[in-house]
């Protein structure tokens, strides 16, 4: 599939922006996010920016974007509809936590309101990802791992935000900095359990079920195409990564978005200074790497209509 | 409303005849014609002469090589565009409801005033049917010609799709695959006509009719030469043979 730009920047940046929306909010209802200052009202603002910037990204790969109130209305069949709709929920909870927490008033809603955040926030991720999941003319995006990837992914760099927002607006606790260790662990786990599961695939749909020719152990083969060029199809679902190419991105993309950032934290919690500029790092590498994650996401994914187009399976 | 119609009144569709389609694009050269200024227009070209040229197109036509196990290879003209299933995906991830399956006729159509494209059912669509108009910033897919076969403007014998129209060799039907007794369904049944990616499970309506089985196996002819003997008459062609292709 073509890795469009658009999409790549919404899935991560929202991503990240929920998983802050949604650890902060967990720290806020367990008492441990430092209440004095400014980091209650700096985070959620940050976690909205994120998750503002995403959604409008999104809105660029679209036609006719002004159309997009109408995306609300499907939300009982189509996944993209589910992730608007529980999206603009989301930020009913979290745009009154950070008006509150910006007036400085003290109430008790707060801790509601951070429950729905939280909830809302894990809700949109996953309709994000089943946006993906549910197709199935994609056998890399049909899995079961699907949301769960986009779900820890969104969880880990959103706790390495709320880390590195923590050392430079106070000081990171010990808590922070184990729960973004966990949080990579798993993520980084499920990641490549998925690398395996899709290796291990190679389709189930071949050219002869496509064509319905060379039945009984024949063979099939394109003789010429039906344009001189490639069409929307072959520019949109062909898109192909050299399987070299991706082993190297998906090393790069773990040591950034896994192994760094634990190194980094590691460090941080051991040594007694720098801990900001590490935990900087951290975030950096893993930007970086979450960005090249989903780009391989997009390129490695394989569409079943590039069985007319000389696929041999799909 | 992008959720499918439980039941369809009827099943509109086509049906190809593998074995007569000749690979002449008419079809597609028609349903271009026919679209590019009805429902679905514009059909929006970019570089249309250029080096590059793409474009959105309805239906396409392939031509693949088939080789049975036993060696004996053949050219299948393929046209391909969108099968009108019954339960497809391309419908139900639709987040505007843009679309949507007819319940009146089975036709699957994208209503292009509420099409935000985002490309979504394209993804859906294991056959690449639905192709993009960037120009026009929404989905394009055929629409059986919608604007045509109930057009009490046009003559009754062109009220069925263009492509269907158009083909020279007879090779595209047009019918209510829903009716056992009409006349597409019962030359389905004639001549086992088959879904494309059956297992895929879209349950598509369009059907293809197989390339028949050649009642005359060619075999290729191998014309039997003598072996060499030796004698002067042979050496003299050999010479006058080396001699003029020096």
């Amino acid at each position: 599939m073509h890795p469009a730009y658009s999409v790549i920047v919404f899935t991560t940046s929202s991503g990240a922006g929920y998983g802050l929306l949604f650890w902060l909010s967990l720290a806020h209802i367990a008492g441990v996010l430092p209440g004095e200052g400014w980091l209650p009202f700096f985070s959620v603002a940050v976690a909205l920016a994120l998750i503002t910037v995403g959604l409008l990204s999104s809105t660029l790969h679209l036609g006719h974007p002004e159309r997009a109130i109408g995306a609300f209305s499907q939300w009982r069949s189509s996944w993209l509809s589910r992730e608007g709709v529980a999206a603009v929920f989301t930020y009913i909870p979290a745009g009154l936590l950070a008006l509150i927490w910006l007036m400085g008033i003290e109430t008790g809603v707060t801790q509601l309101l951070a429950l729905l955040s939280a909830v809302g926030a894990v809700v949109t991720v996953y309709c994000t990802g089943m946006i993906y999941g549910s197709l199935r003319t994609i056998r890399q995006w049909h899995k079961g791992l699907t949301p769960l990837v986009y779900l820890t992914l969104g969880s880990a760099t959103g706790a390495l935000l709320l880390a590195v927002l923590m050392a430079f607006l106070g000081s990171a606790p010990a808590w922070v900095a184990i729960l973004v260790l966990i949080n990579m662990l798993v993520a980084g786990s499920l990641k490549l359990s998925y690398w395996r599961q899709i290796d291990a695939d190679p389709g189930q749909y071949t050219t002869e079920m496509a064509t319905g020719l060379g039945g009984n152990g024949g063979s099939v083969r394109p003789l010429d195409p039906p344009h001189t060029m490639p069409n929307f199809v072959m520019r949109e679902m062909g898109y192909q990564v050299a399987r070299k190419h991706a082993a190297s991105l998906r090393r790069l993309s773990a040591i950034a978005l896994f192994a760094a950032p634990i190194v980094a934290v590691l460090i941080a919690t051991l040594a007694s200074g720098g801990a900001a500029v590490l935990y900087l790092i951290a975030t950096l590498a893993a930007a970086w790497g979450v960005a090249t994650e989903r780009w391989l996401f997009f390129a490695e994914a394989e569409h079943v209509s590039q069985l007319y187009y000389g696929a041999t399976r799909a | 409303m992008t959720c499918l119609p439980k039941e369809t009144k009827k099943k509109l569709g086509l049906v190809i005849d593998l074995d007569i389609c000749v690979g002449c694009q008419a079809c597609a050269t028609s349903c271009k014609e026919w679209n590019t200024g009805g429902y679905s227009a514009p059909l929006s070209d970019h570089d249309p002469y250029g080096a590059d040229p793409s474009g959105a197109w309805l239906n396409r036509v392939h031509s693949f090589e088939a080789k049975t196990a036993e060696g004996q290879a053949k050219t299948v003209h393929f046209p391909r565009s969108c099968l009108h299933c019954e339960e497809p995906d391309c419908v139900t991830v639709c987040p505007t409801g843009a679309s949507y399956k007819r319940e009146e006729d089975g036709i699957v159509l994208v209503n292009p005033d509420t099409c935000i494209g985002c490309k979504l059912c394209s993804w859906a669509c294991p056959y690449g049917a639905r192709e993009y108009d960037y120009d026009d910033g929404v989905m394009k897919k055929c629409t059986l010609c919608v604007d045509r076969i109930y057009n009490r403007n046009v003559p009754e014998e062109d009220r069925v799709p263009a492509c269907v129209r158009a083909c020279p060799t007879g090779a595209r039907a047009f019918g209510d695959l829903g009716d056992p007794n009409s006349e597409v369904s019962q030359s389905v049944a004639a001549r086992d006509g088959f879904n494309l990616l059956d297992a895929f499970g879209y349950k598509p309506v369009n059907k293809y009719l197989p390339p028949r089985i050649n009642s005359v196996q060619v075999s290729p002819v191998v014309e039997k030469t003598a072996a060499p003997d030796g004698s002067r008459l042979e050496k003299l062609f050999a010479w006058a043979d080396k001699a003029l292709s020096r």
